[in-house]
């Protein structure tokens, strides 16, 4: 009962910070001096054109009376058409969604996978050079960003030893058989290996520079948590039955120290895919945070206000869910 | 008597010394950058496009480290652009401290409703992609040194206000506050007397982690070509530069990438490094 309860707080909560940041959106691109229309606007346009656009948009309307008919556009799924594009935002930002949340997937994974790695070898190896470099390494990882680490990735291995692929999601000159956009799970439904290693090729580098920070703090917390474990009578238990260290760490200690891991991944996960607006970017990724930042240049309202909004969702629906994961994973919570 | 803080100084970290020694080197290039750059860093030569560094066949003397596609000289862009970065840090770093800061002590030591006001606008803050923000806010307010420094702080408030709230909680809770309280200090002074002093530590190593950011969001700004006007030499700028020419000329990334990745690092480790020296049981 209690657990509805708190899940349905959660919840309030969650759709308060929506709007929120529908409202901050929306007030930010308009009460800011200059217009949305001039910055619509060829230079040279008339003052006709000017009128028309205005109206079109619902410009001519007072800004809480639009602010109103945004948002229940918004709600009914309308989120407007892109200025560019002329096309409806929503379809736009739904059909760039899969690449960028393939992009976070694969640079979660990643991440989990050389962060628990260092976390079990860093616990294995305690006392060792090993352990000594391993901080070290973690530390340096943690200290930059992962704008910087694509910058270096890109040098390393996309110019000194060219084995990966630094622009675009997938080779131009593929035939592509894909009726979906998530490209790289429907090659592997396909059985089309060969699609499925260029895509890799392709996604691997912006993956591995999102998932080096987030690696790092896997790493380092994990280690941190299971170096308390190991310290707990039950491990010493399991060790004087005479199990051997890597049974100890891996089935007696790692089930208990995951779980203060798990809440730090969850939040730090948001900031990966926040990540992906910049990572894109450099690596000529067609995701959604390439597109945002077109959509920002080209001054293309619209389809700003969608993308931010989309973003928002999904933030604050990868929070939510580690919350939920939290509350059924640990015991304490469950019975309270 | 043992003089313990000899005792510490003995213990001056090698990360501490390197971190604050780079920046010092840098702040010094920045001051100084007129005198030292060896080239007018915005005199464009196209005959003298794409030449590689000094030590690599085919270079010409006076470009220690190369030239980019028009010509200009990468060592004294370098120079230049550290103006800039660093304008950024200090202006951008400490305006986002006070802020964020005093947010955090007010929702963290009074409570209430400005502490419900505080923690939703940051709940909301943390929802939003921080570099799709800062682009947006730039869009909106046009490039310029003042709307980085606006961007950075609309967005990076909340690293300040999260921890100082958490902080300020607990050393509200500590006796020696309700002593103050007894003997008849106003709230908001023992705000400033007794809670500021205790969390000042940390506001020391969030602001020294904060530069090193607010470095890093205006090179992704000039990366995007959103920073400041074009023409003044900016690492992001010259980094986008060399992405594009990067299978030519390697050296017009290569070198503000150096010099962007130290100085980040640089900011961090002296970052870490004061929050080991502050306290020992944060480690």
């Amino acid at each position: 009962m209690q657990l509805l309860q708190s899940v349905l707080t959660r919840l309030f909560t969650t759709l308060i910070t929506l709007i929120g940041v529908a409202v901050i959106v929306f007030f930010v691109i308009r009460v800011v001096p200059g217009t949305p229309i001039a910055m619509m606007l060829p230079p040279g346009a008339t003052e006709d054109d000017v009128a028309r656009l205005t109206a079109l948009y619902g410009l001519d309307k007072s800004i809480p009376q639009q602010f109103l008919i945004w948002l229940s556009g918004t709600l009914h799924g309308d989120f407007g058409t892109s200025i560019t594009t002329r096309q409806p935002v929503l379809a736009l930002v739904l059909s760039r969604l899969p690449a960028t949340l393939e992009l976070s997937i694969m640079a979660l994974v990643i991440a989990t996978a050389i962060g628990g790695f260092m976390a079990l070898t860093g616990t294995r190896l305690r006392g060792t050079k090993t352990e000594a470099a391993i901080d070290i390494s973690n530390g340096m990882a943690l200290s930059v960003p992962d704008f910087l680490w694509g910058l270096i990735l890109i040098l390393g291995f996309g110019v000194l030893i060219p084995i990966f692929h630094i622009s675009g999601r997938i080779s131009p000159s593929l035939d592509l058989p894909f009726t979906s956009n998530f490209y790289l799970f429907e090659s592997v439904l396909r059985l089309r290996f060969d699609l499925w290693a260029d895509i890799v090729a392709h996604m691997f580098m912006p993956a591995l520079a999102l998932a080096i920070p987030l690696a790092a703090i896997i790493g380092q917390l994990l280690k941190q948590s299971l170096k308390e474990t190991m310290h707990l009578d039950y491990v010493t238990l399991a060790r004087t039955k005479g199990y051997g260290e890597n049974h100890v760490i891996l089935h007696e200690a790692l089930p208990n120290a995951i779980l203060p891991t798990l809440t730090l991944v969850g939040v730090q996960f948001t900031f990966l895919i926040g990540g992906t607006v910049i990572i894109e970017r450099l690596f000529s990724y067609e995701g959604l945070g390439n597109m945002a930042i077109d959509a920002v240049i080209n001054r293309d309202l619209p389809l700003i206000q969608g993308i931010v909004i989309l973003f928002a969702v999904i933030f604050t629906a990868v929070n939510l869910l580690v919350d939920l994961c939290y509350a059924a994973l640990n015991p304490r919570l469950r019975h309270a | 008597m043992l003089d313990g803080r000899s005792q510490i100084k003995r213990k001056l970290p090698p990360r501490l010394i390197l971190s604050a020694g780079w920046l010092i080197l840098l702040g010094a290039a920045a001051m100084l950058a007129p005198w030292i750059a060896p080239k007018d860093p915005l005199a464009q030569d196209l005959f003298l496009g794409q030449l590689p560094p000094a030590w690599v066949q085919g270079h010409e003397p006076g470009y220690l480290l190369g030239t980019d596609s028009l010509g200009r000289d990468v060592l004294s862009r370098i120079l230049y652009g550290t103006r800039l970065a660093l304008t950024v840090a200090l202006l951008a770093g400490s305006i986002t401290c006070i802020i964020g800061a005093t947010l955090g002590l007010l929702a963290g030591f009074l409570r209430g409703w400005v502490d419900i006001m505080i923690s939703r606008a940051i709940d909301i803050w943390m929802a939003f992609p921080p570099v799709l923000f800062s682009i947006l806010l730039i869009a909106v307010l046009g490039p310029g040194l003042t709307s980085i420094i606006i961007a950075i702080v609309v967005i990076d408030w909340t690293r300040f206000a999260r921890v100082i709230r958490a902080e300020a909680m607990t050393q509200g809770a500590m006796d020696y506050v309700a002593s103050a309280q007894v003997a008849g200090r106003t709230r908001l002074s023992t705000m400033f007397t007794e809670i500021l002093p205790n969390v000042l530590p940390t506001i020391t190593v969030l602001l020294t982690l904060e530069m090193g950011i607010a470095i890093i969001v205006e090179a992704i700004l000039s990366f995007v070509n959103l920073s400041i006007s074009t023409d003044d030499p900016t690492w992001g700028g010259m980094i986008a530069e060399g992405r594009t020419s990067i299978h030519q000329a390697w050296w017009v990334l290569v070198f503000p990438l150096i010099t962007l990745f130290l100085t980040v690092l640089s900011f961090s480790q002296l970052g870490e490094g004061l929050k080991d020296r502050f306290d020992p049981v944060l480690r």
